[in-house]
């Protein structure tokens, strides 16, 4: 049985930690591309993080997330911190709902992990409004919306290795 | 002996106690970097690995544009070519004259005994992206301590003043814009000479602020440099003043303002170096050292009294 949009629940290889740290790269890059200015496109870094903080808490936890936030800050020019206290505050969400998440399918997990995901701007919105800063407007919450939409995409494509061939065929390489 | 259970189950330290962990680093960071500004060592440091992965993330934005740039028609070239030819020649008129002038100039001062203009000079630097933090006007450009740039170093452009160095990097620096929330610039209204102070609105605009409600500012006023800060040299121009409010129930007039450098744009700016400091007559810095003196003499008493008590 493949991961299909009623069901994530399936029996999977188990997950290889270089492809963890390969996606959280990748997701870092997009996060770096010129385009990511504009506030409508998801924050890659903490969508990733957050995935592999419900799929699996015990590799994917708070420090990866804390590192992670560290590296946003200095290429972002933003305060020191505020990435890394958003990150570290929806992967510790993320690993205490794991187990509840994971019962429902693809949609109603959008839905979960969608407080998650508002709260890494919210939390960015909160320490820079403390700092002195103007509240940057509603568009800045947008970016979360699309993400949530893109949940089971992301759940198909980033769990793709760990599928198991459907037939098992003894002459077959993969 | 104690009996130990086997560490089957091991599990690291409970995930609340890891999470007060970070979130009292990741605080006491914030804290640290709003109020002390003390992190900049850290951030250089951290910066080498997050500039190379900054470089890698724009390059394919970059190739393109240059696979542009060699793409452009011969008639776009020819027509811009002449097009600069004829400014050019505009130009001369007032171009030849001003080296005159400027030696004119320096003789008289010289005849008045007043100092002599400080010539400007500086690097050129090309904008690499616009910082992606949505809550300041920050560009970044691609000269850094290699080059000598340092923090507090005014930036212009073709048509005025840009911003201020704010952060240096090994090989890149940023700029704070001057319609960034934080920053100001001192200036000067051309008209009338007022000298004011205009300050980044954060939206793209500039405020002057502090001018009684009944002073003389019109729209399309331009407004120059002062130097009075010390760290622009007098004379760049800033910003012209587009809408002004007068309100009889503030004290003050709203005077909003438009950049008239192309702040938002993505081209080349220039960092002047630093001004040298004006040397203060000999009776204010003998003043000035007093004062100094004085304030560290209340700080020892301060201290003193501390311990009495």
């Amino acid at each position: 049985m493949q991961t299909s949009y009623r069901s994530s629940a399936r029996i999977l290889l188990p997950v290889r930690p270089w492809f963890i740290a390969c996606s959280l790269a990748v997701a870092l890059l997009l996060n770096l591309l010129p385009t990511a200015a504009s506030p409508v496109l998801p924050d890659w870094l903490a969508l990733v993080l957050v995935f592999w903080s419900v799929r699996e808490p015990r590799r994917v936890g708070m420090g990866l997330a804390f590192l992670g936030g560290i590296a946003m800050d200095v290429a972002d020019a933003g305060l020191l911190g505020q990435h890394a206290l958003a990150y570290v505050l929806a992967v510790y969400g993320g690993g205490a709902l794991s187990r509840r998440i994971l019962w429902f399918p693809l949609a109603e997990q959008a839905l979960h992990v969608l407080p998650l995901l508002l709260l890494v701007p919210l939390v960015q919105v909160v320490v820079r409004v403390i700092a002195g800063a103007d509240f940057p407007g509603f568009g800045y919450f947008l970016g979360p919306l699309l993400a949530t939409l893109l949940w089971p995409v992301l759940t198909f494509a980033l769990l793709l290795p760990q599928h198991q061939p459907v037939d098992h065929d003894a002459n077959r390489p993969l | 002996m104690e009996h130990q259970p086997p560490p089957f189950f091991k599990r690291g330290p409970a995930p609340l106690a890891l999470l007060s962990f970070y979130v009292a680093i990741a605080v006491a960071l914030l804290v640290i970097d709003a109020r002390l500004q003390a992190l900049e060592v850290v951030r250089q440091a951290l910066s080498l690995f997050t500039h190379p992965l900054q470089q890698l993330a724009h390059l394919p934005a970059h190739s393109v544009a240059s696979a542009g740039d060699y793409f452009v028609s011969l008639a776009h070239l020819r027509e811009e070519n002449a097009r600069l030819q004829q400014a050019r020649i505009e130009k001369a008129t007032t171009l030849l004259r001003t080296q005159q002038l400027e030696v004119e100039n320096e003789r008289l001062r010289k005849l008045l005994g007043v100092k002599e203009r400080q010539q400007a000079s500086g690097q050129v630097a090309q904008i690499l992206y616009a910082a992606r933090d949505p809550y300041t006007r920050r560009i970044v450009i691609d000269k850094g301590q290699q080059d000598q740039i340092a923090a507090g170093l005014p930036v212009i452009d073709d048509a005025g003043v840009v911003g201020q160095v704010t952060r240096v990097f090994p090989f890149v620096a940023e700029v704070t814009l001057i319609t960034d929330k934080e920053q100001a610039v001192p200036v000067q209204i051309v008209r009338t000479g007022q000298r004011s102070v205009v300050f980044g609105l954060g939206n793209g605009q500039l405020e002057l602020r502090f001018l009684p409600a009944n002073a003389d500012v019109q729209n399309g006023d331009v407004l120059v440099t002062s130097g009075l800060d010390g760290i622009f040299l007098p004379g760049f121009p800033v910003a012209r003043v587009v809408h002004v409010e007068r309100d009889t129930s503030y004290s003050f007039a709203r005077i909003f303002c438009m950049p008239l450098a192309g702040v938002e744009n993505f081209s080349e700016v220039i960092v002047l170096e630093q001004r040298p400091p004006v040397a203060l007559p000999a009776e204010l810095t003998a003043a000035a050292g007093g004062r100094e003196a004085k304030a560290a003499k209340s700080t020892q008493a301060r201290k003193k009294r501390l311990r009495r008590e």
